[in-house]
């Protein structure tokens, strides 16, 4: 148990106790595979290989990060995220899949994933991302940030849909997230892409979050588009 | 016609339903046989897009088949008493029609008991008529009997046949009676034959998607999971073994592409880049981690940037000693740049290792013969940046 009680809703510290994990994935080889790989680093509460127990689970232990791979039977990822978001919001995701294509991402992170990563992910740099979650950041792959600067094209006239409702809010990115995004797709870890453009880590985080909240709520057609299509599947 | 049966047919046999309609007038005008060829096979072929005939479905009702004699045994009736007047016409087809169409509801008896026989396996499937080992010895005797009646009297008939103006009629009549008989006989052992050819080619179909299946998964992934159990102590070896295959598997799934055909004329950027990260991935033990955004039709200059943008990738990928690198390409409507990032050691660009400055050069004169610019960041420890950036003439401005 984390002293912290970091199941708090709140995006205030990362909890300083070990963060508490629990892993949804319906391959068995790969979740004793992760077990493994995050070791000592973080409290791993328990497994689930299937939506329903996974719901079930994840509901009675409350967990401060739960890794959930996209594929799975029954509603995947998404079908765990969208019924955990609605009894336990305080609950973070971040998905795993075995590939980075944007059909798969786009649909968990919409319904409310904070990151993901791709299953051939270092051991290292998954409890780095698990972290970040627990910490309430969100975990950006190059390939994902791609992605963000695709659908969040400039020119609405390139997406070729019908007239976008336009939220500037919500729907376009500022020139800053831009450049954020630009330089995670380029390999820049926060780190750097803070000394590149000579701002905090701190601050390159909240761009990122910023930027995940743009994608899960924006209704720009290429986003609908891909979550549609994903729930489709 | 009435009730399907051309489309039927046609959909069993891909004999264009038309030409099917076509026979079947052809044989009613042939006195009337060709109508209750026509209502067997309306009785025993399933219509189009059904899976049960109407004879099976009919007979199960045990009152149909009574109602089918009775029919039969007053139609008898009424052309006896026709004979009698003195209706000669109608006396000459006494015979035939009575034979045939009675006979023909035994022979539909006769394949009910196979079919019901049947049923129960061959749900789902549209069996036409069952196989004969299955089929009751009663039956079948019953249905040869019938065939054998009618060939004989149509035989008969024939023979006997001496009044010089009835004889072109009755030789017809005489004629389609032995041919239906041959039908009654044969006909289900044909139409078996018939259905299980179909479902023989069916099956070869199937088991040769399956071979190609099979060989293209040997090809492919399993030999590169022998070459990765070969390689198992080389952990670069094995990555780029994986991510090889990973790739090739993905494009074969979701593209449609085939293993080994992976195809070399591109013709948009982001193909292209794909091509670039699979060959250096490939000849170099290096992962190569490529992002695009955006995407549109290779031009010639576009073409010489991404040939300095592989040039820099293998330059990344041959000396700065990391184990991945980026690749980063963004197309926008005025210009398209791509940044290849490795975090090895790098160098410092103004104390020349003369090598790589050359290479260096090489992909600057390239850029800038086709109007763009080449920008390399890097410093010893501090891994390298390349910056290629081609501006779009014309196309990028629709």
């Amino acid at each position: 148990m984390s002293e912290s009680g970091g199941a708090g809703p709140t995006d205030a510290d990362a909890p300083r106790g070990k963060v508490r994990v629990f892993l949804v994935d319906d391959h068995h080889l790969f979740l004793s595979g992760v077990r493994a790989e995050l070791g000592d680093a973080v409290e791993v509460v328990g497994d689930a290989d299937e939506v329903g127990a996974a719901i079930e689970l994840i509901g009675e232990r409350v967990p401060d990060v739960v890794l959930v791979d996209v594929h799975m039977p029954d509603g995947g990822g998404q079908a765990v995220i969208e019924a955990i978001g609605r009894s336990h919001p305080q609950v973070r995701f971040l998905a795993l899949s075995v590939s980075d294509a944007a059909e798969d991402v786009i649909g968990v992170i919409r319904a409310g994933a904070r990151g993901y990563v791709t299953k051939t992910i270092s051991g290292l740099e998954l409890t780095d991302a698990v972290a970040r979650v627990a910490g309430g950041d969100a975990v950006f792959s190059p390939r994902l940030a791609g992605f963000v600067l695709d659908a969040f094209a400039a020119d609405p006239g390139a997406a070729g849909g019908a007239v976008p409702t336009f939220d500037p809010e919500l729907d376009q990115l500022t020139p800053r997230e831009r450049e954020v995004l630009r330089l995670i797709a380029r390999g820049y870890a926060y780190k750097e892409v803070a000394r590149e453009l000579s701002i905090s880590v701190k601050t390159v985080e909240s761009h990122v979050s910023a930027v995940l909240r743009k994608l899960q709520l924006s209704s720009r057609h290429q986003l609908t588009r891909w979550a549609s299509e994903r729930r489709l599947l | 016609m009435g009730g399907g049966v051309a489309g039927g047919l046609s959909a069993r046999f891909g004999i264009d339903a038309n030409l099917i309609r076509f026979a079947f007038v052809l044989v009613a005008i042939g006195a009337g046989t060709g109508l209750a060829a026509y209502v067997v096979a309306w009785l025993v072929v399933p219509a189009e897009g059904s899976t049960t005939s109407i004879g099976r479905r009919a007979l199960k009702d045990r009152r149909t088949v009574a109602l089918a004699f009775a029919f039969v045994t007053a139609l008898v009736a009424v052309l006896l008493v026709f004979g009698a007047l003195g209706l000669t016409f109608a006396a000459n087809l006494v015979w035939p029609v009575s034979i045939t169409l009675g006979g023909l509801v035994l022979v539909w008896r006769g394949s009910d008991d196979e079919e019901r026989a049947h049923l129960s396996e061959l749900m789902g499937r549209a069996p036409l008529i069952g196989s004969p080992e299955r089929r009751t010895r009663r039956s079948t005797i019953g249905r040869v009997l019938v065939g054998a009646v009618l060939v004989v009297v149509g035989l008969g008939d024939l023979v006997a046949s001496s009044h010089p103006l009835l004889n072109t009629i009755k030789a017809v009549l005489a004629a389609n009676v032995v041919i239906v008989g041959f039908l009654v006989i044969f006909g289900p052992w044909w139409l078996r034959l018939a259905r299980d050819l179909a479902v023989e080619r069916r099956e070869r179909v199937r088991n040769e998607e399956r071979a190609n299946m099979a060989a293209t998964v040997h090809d492919s992934v399993l030999q590169t999971l022998a070459l990765i159990q070969r390689a198992a102590g080389d952990h670069g070896e094995v990555t780029r073994l994986a991510r090889a295959q990973e790739r090739e598997l993905r494009a074969w799934l979701f593209e449609g592409r085939a293993p080994g055909s992976f195809h070399r004329d591109v013709s948009t950027v982001s193909q292209a880049v794909t091509v670039i990260e699979g060959d250096v991935e490939a000849s170099h033990r290096v992962a190569v981690d490529s992002v695009t955004v955006g995407d549109c039709e290779l031009t010639t200059e576009l073409r010489a940037l991404l040939g300095a943008g592989r040039e820099a990738t293998v330059n990344a990928a041959k000396w700065s000693g990391a184990s991945s690198v980026s690749l980063f390409v963004e197309v926008e409507p005025t210009q398209v740049s791509i940044f290849v990032r490795d975090r090895g050691v790098g160098f410092d660009p103004d104390a020349v290792d003369g090598d790589r400055q050359g290479i260096a050069e090489s992909i600057r004169a390239r850029m800038q013969r086709h109007g763009g610019r080449a920008t390399i960041r890097s410093a010893p420890d501090q891994g390298t940046e390349v910056e290629l950036v081609m501006p779009r003439t014309g196309a990028g401005r629709e």
